[in-house]
C-alpha cells in the first residue's frame, strides 16, 4: 500500500447516466410486455390441439421421400435459373444506380433520384413484390426474376453506393488532374476501389437470391417454392420434407462457395 | 550539299518548332482563394515561373502552399485572380476546355494517389487518360507510342521491371516514381508537386528530389514543389518562394534564403490551420 492514499473504487459508468431515465425505461418496457401478453388472444385450447397436428405433419415427413426426384430436380433447376439471372441483372443494374446514389460523385438531383430508386426497391419484402409481379406478368419464373432483380438492385445498390462514398478521394483527384473525363475517372479511380466489395456483394446476393427464390415460388413466382407448396397442398409431407432437406443442403453449399470466393478477393 | 532553298526551309522548320514548343511560362496574378466568409487563404498572390527552373514553395502548414498548387490545375476553384499557362487563361475554363488544360499540367501528390489495385503500367498509362477515348481507356488499348513512352520513362526512373505488378505492392519510393512517371506521361508544360517527399523516409525522399531535379532539366520542364524540408529546397531547387498567411514574403535564390528569411516564414504566430483543412474537405465532397 502506498502511503496517504485511501482505497479508490471504480465502477463502470452506466450506459444511461440518469437513474430516473434508466429505471423509467426498464419499467416501461416491462409494463408494455405484460400488457401485450395479457391482451393478445392466445387460445390455449387451440394451441394444445395444434401440437398433435404438428406432430402428425412432422411424422408424415419421415422418412423423406425422394421418389419424385424429377420434380425436385426441375424445381431446383428453375430456382437456380431465377436466382442466377436475377443476380446477374440486379448486380449489373445496381452499378449505375449506386453511382447515381453516391453523394461524392453524383450531382445533387441525380443523387436524390438514385437514392429514391434504391429506397423504393428496398421498401417491400420480396414476397410482396412477387405478389405484385405475379399479378402483373402471370405465374411463372418471369415474375420471380423481376422480383429478385429489384431486390438485388436495392440491396447491392445501397451498399455499393455507401462503398463509393468511402473511397480514397486522392485517386479521383489524381485522375481529374491528368484531365480524365468523368467516365474514365469512374473506371480508373472509382471501380477498382469498389471491386472487391462488388464481388463479395454479388456472391452474397446470389446466395440470398437462391434462398429468396424458394420463398417467392410459394406465391407463384416459379421455382422450387411452387413445388414445395404443391407438396404441402397434397399432404405429401414426405416429399415436402425431402424438398426442405435439399434446400438446406443447397444453401449450405452456396454459403460455403460464396464465403470461399469472398475470402479469395482482397 | 542541299540547295539554299532547302536549307532555308530547314531553318524555318527549326524556328517553327522552337516557336511551337516555346518556353513554358506560368503567370499568376492577384490570386485570391477564400473559403466561405473566412479570411482568405491566398491574399492576392503574384508569381511568375519561366523556363526549366525548379521552384520550391516553403511555408508553415496553412500558409496556402497546397491551395496555390491546386488552384493552378483547378482541383480547387480560385476566388479571383488570373492564372496563365503559356498565355492561356486557366481560371475561367470549364468542362472539355478545362480537361484539355489539365493535360498540360502534371501533378505529383504527397500520398502518391496511385490506383492501388491496378498495375504499375495501368497507373502510368492513366497519365494519358486526357488524350485517349473512353473506349480505349476502358479496354486498355493505348496507342503504341504511349506504351513506348511509358517503358522509356519507367526505365529512366528504374521501375520498368514492375510494369505488371500491382501498384500497392511497391515501396513508398517506388510508388512515388510511378507518380512522377504518370505525371510525365501527360507530356506536361509544367509539373506541380505537392509535398512529394513528405510520406517518404529521409533517404528515399532525397532520391526523389534528386530525380525530380534531374528530370526537370532533361525535359526542360518548369517544376513547382511544395516542400517542408528546407535543406532539400536549398539543394535541389533554383528558386525559393516563401509563403506566410497567404502572402508571398520571400522570393529568391537558395543563397539569399538565410536564417532571417526562414524565421520570417516559419516564426511568429502560426496561421489558423483548420480553415484550409475543413474547407479542402468540403471541396472534395462538394
Amino acid at each position: 500500500m502506498t502511503p496517504n492514499s485511501a482505497v479508490r473504487q471504480w465502477r463502470k459508468p452506466h450506459f444511461i447516466a440518469s437513474p430516473w431515465l434508466r429505471w423509467g425505461l426498464i419499467l416501461g418496457v416491462a409494463a408494455y410486455l405484460s400488457w401485450a401478453l395479457a391482451t393478445l388472444p392466445f387460445d390455449w385450447e387451440r394451441i394444445s390441439q395444434g401440437i398433435p397436428r404438428a406432430a402428425r405433419i412432422f411424422g408424415g415427413g419421415f422418412p423423406p421421400s425422394f421418389e419424385r426426384y424429377e420434380l425436385l430436380f426441375s424445381g431446383f433447376k428453375e430456382s437456380f435459373q431465377i436466382a442466377l439471372l436475377a443476380t446477374l441483372l440486379g448486380v449489373l443494374l445496381s452499378i449505375p444506380f449506386a453511382v447515381m446514389a453516391a453523394r461524392n460523385i453524383a450531382p445533387r438531383p441525380i443523387y436524390l433520384l438514385g437514392r429514391a430508386v434504391i429506397i423504393v426497391s428496398r421498401s417491400f419484402h420480396p414476397v410482396i413484390v412477387a405478389i405484385l409481379f405475379v399479378k402483373a406478368v402471370g405465374f411463372g419464373p418471369l415474375a420471380g426474376i423481376l422480383t429478385l432483380t429489384l431486390y438485388s438492385i436495392g440491396f447491392v445498390g445501397k451498399l455499393l453506393a455507401e462503398e463509393i462514398e468511402e473511397i480514397d478521394w486522392g485517386q479521383v483527384e489524381a485522375m481529374r488532374a491528368v484531365g480524365a473525363s468523368y467516365l474514365s475517372t469512374l473506371i480508373y479511380a472509382v471501380f477498382p476501389q469498389i471491386l472487391p466489395r462488388q464481388i463479395g456483394l454479388s456472391m452474397y446476393q446470389l446466395d440470398s437470391n437462391l434462398r429468396a427464390s424458394a420463398v417467392v415460388g410459394i406465391v407463384g413466382a416459379g421455382g422450387i417454392g411452387g413445388t414445395l407448396m404443391n407438396a404441402f397442398g397434397r399432404y405429401d409431407y414426405d416429399f415436402a420434407f425431402a424438398i426442405l432437406l435439399v434446400i438446406i443442403a443447397v444453401i449450405l453449399v452456396s454459403e460455403g462457395v460464396s464465403g470461399w470466393v469472398r475470402r479469395r478477393v482482397w | 550539299m542541299p540547295g539554299p532553298a532547302v536549307s532555308l526551309l530547314l531553318v524555318w522548320m527549326l524556328l517553327l518548332s522552337i516557336g511551337l514548343q516555346g518556353i513554358a511560362m506560368l503567370e499568376i496574378t492577384q490570386l485570391v482563394k477564400r473559403y466561405g466568409r473566412n479570411d482568405p487563404v491566398l491574399k492576392g498572390l503574384d508569381l511568375t515561373v519561366e523556363g526549366n527552373s525548379v521552384v520550391s514553395i516553403v511555408g508553415a502548414s496553412g500558409a496556402g502552399k497546397s491551395t496555390l498548387l491546386r488552384c493552378i490545375n483547378r482541383l480547387i476553384e480560385p476566388s479571383s485572380g488570373s492564372i496563365k499557362l503559356n498565355g492561356d487563361e486557366l481560371s475561367n475554363l470549364h468542362g472539355q476546355a478545362l480537361r484539355q488544360a489539365r493535360r498540360r499540367i502534371g501533378m505529383v501528390f504527397q500520398g502518391f494517389n496511385l490506383i492501388d489495385r491496378l498495375t504499375v503500367m495501368e497507373n502510368v498509362l492513366a497519365g494519358r487518360l486526357g488524350y485517349v477515348s473512353f473506349l480505349q481507356a476502358w479496354r486498355r488499348r493505348f496507342p503504341q507510342q504511349d506504351i513506348e513512352r511509358a517503358f522509356e520513362l519507367m526505365e529512366r526512373v528504374g521501375i520498368a521491371q514492375y510494369a505488371n505488378k500491382r501498384a500497392d505492392e511497391l515501396s513508398g519510393g517506388e510508388r512515388q516514381r510511378v507518380g512522377v512517371v504518370r505525371a510525365l506521361m501527360q507530356e506536361p508544360d509544367i509539373l506541380l508537386a505537392d509535398e512529394p517527399t513528405a510520406s517518404l523516409d529521409p533517404v528515399t525522399s532525397e532520391q526523389i528530389m534528386k530525380l525530380m531535379h534531374s528530370l526537370a532539366h532533361e525535359l526542360s520542364l518548369p517544376v513547382l514543389i511544395n516542400i517542408h524540408n528546407v535543406a532539400q529546397a536549398r539543394t535541389y531547387t533554383e528558386r525559393i518562394v516563401g509563403l506566410r498567411h497567404g502572402h508571398m514574403i520571400f522570393d529568391g535564390s537558395p543563397a539569399q534564403f538565410d536564417k532571417a528569411a526562414l524565421e520570417e516564414i516559419y516564426g511568429g504566430i502560426e496561421a489558423p490551420d483548420e480553415t484550409t483543412a475543413s474547407a479542402t474537405a468540403e471541396e472534395h465532397h462538394g
